[in-house]
């Protein structure tokens, strides 16, 4: 399975992304920089974490209107799996591939630190190793996490079981202790409606090896060649 | 997509201004608030943080400015999800 990471001047999570595809999960990867077009022979895209164009104006505004964006667009729309990781799901609400926003942090704190994070659903193609109810250690690191929805918006994602991850504690109790961002119903991840494009604020590209602290995010990765496998 | 270019068109100056929803929990403006009462403006009831740009633009009138003002705000400089936006015009000088 042939993995793209998209490549924005500020991105910093790319080499984490293709050091956790390309050696650790052992796929071919590549990077794509932001101002390539095409997306031929890609078969899953990742938009990785950072501060594209510097967080200018909002987090993801302005690499949204990036050239390779449009082939994005077009990959997600013909049903591809795109992996937004925390700027990039910044970056693929902005583009409207996901609903909502991220907004900043409830306390005003950047926040790197690891969290837990309950799965709810496994029927994306970054979810199908996952087990719904199964707590994930993973890291986080942002400044503007705290998801929001207008009220029919998240009620509708919740209806649609478009919630993805919620922060909860070791336990997979969604405690109000655990919601250190302020996200909206302890959202840490969403899908979009053809769940085929997953967003989520924590990084599992940087917990993918048990010496790094963890290794939960690599079952996320591993999750999209399950995937790819069974529609075979 | 709208004209572009405006050659020889005057040249105006849009006021924007970027403010969250209601809905939407603000807490910059509520620690500036916070900040505030510490400083004795019991007064204050309410913050909210926000943006405010300015845009010179050359295009055929003022209603055409504003039109245009408004396209950029929907497109990029305001978050619709999120946010509201004003533009005022004025002639530039």
């Amino acid at each position: 399975m042939n993995f793209g990471v998209i490549v924005f001047p500020g991105s910093n999570g790319d080499h984490d992304a293709l050091h956790a595809i390309g050696e650790v999960l052992g796929q071919p990867v590549r990077a794509i920089w932001h101002r390539e077009s095409s997306l031929d022979g890609i078969d899953c895209v990742v938009v990785p974490g950072g501060f594209a164009y510097g967080d200018y104006l909002r987090a993801g505004a302005i690499a949204r209107f990036s050239p390779i964006m449009g082939a994005v667009e077009q990959f997600a729309q013909a049903g591809g799996p795109v992996l937004g990781i925390c700027n990039g799901f910044q970056v693929l609400t902005e583009a409207q591939l996901l609903p909502g926003s991220l907004l900043r942090n409830a306390a005003l704190e950047f926040r790197s630190q690891w969290i837990d994070v309950r799965v709810e659903r496994t029927d994306t193609p970054f979810t199908t190793d996952l087990s719904v109810g199964e707590v994930l250690h993973l890291p986080i690191a942002h400044g503007e996490g705290s998801y929001f929805a207008a009220p029919d918006e998240l009620a509708r994602l919740e209806a649609n079981g478009q919630v993805i991850f919620r922060y909860c504690n070791p336990q997979g109790e969604t405690t109000d202790a655990d919601n250190f961002n302020g996200s909206l119903n302890h959202i840490a991840g969403i899908c979009n409606a053809g769940r085929n494009v997953v967003g989520l604020m924590p990084h599992p590209e940087r917990g993918a090896e048990a010496l790094l602290g963890g290794d939960d995010g690599l079952k996320i990765l591993r999750s999209v060649l399950s995937f790819a496998g069974a529609r075979v | 997509m709208s004209k572009e270019n405006g050659a020889g068109d005057p040249t105006w100056l849009a006021h924007v201004y970027v403010t969250l929803k209601t809905v939407v929990n603000d807490p910059q403006g509520l620690a500036i608030a916070d900040g505030l009462h510490t400083m004795g403006y019991a007064g204050v009831e309410d913050v909210r943080a926000g943006k405010y740009l300015q845009v010179r633009l050359r295009a055929g009138s003022a209603a055409e400015a504003q039109r245009l003002a408004e396209e950029m705000s929907d497109r990029l400089l305001a978050n619709t999800v999120i946010e509201n936006y004003r533009c005022i015009i004025e002639p530039a000088s």
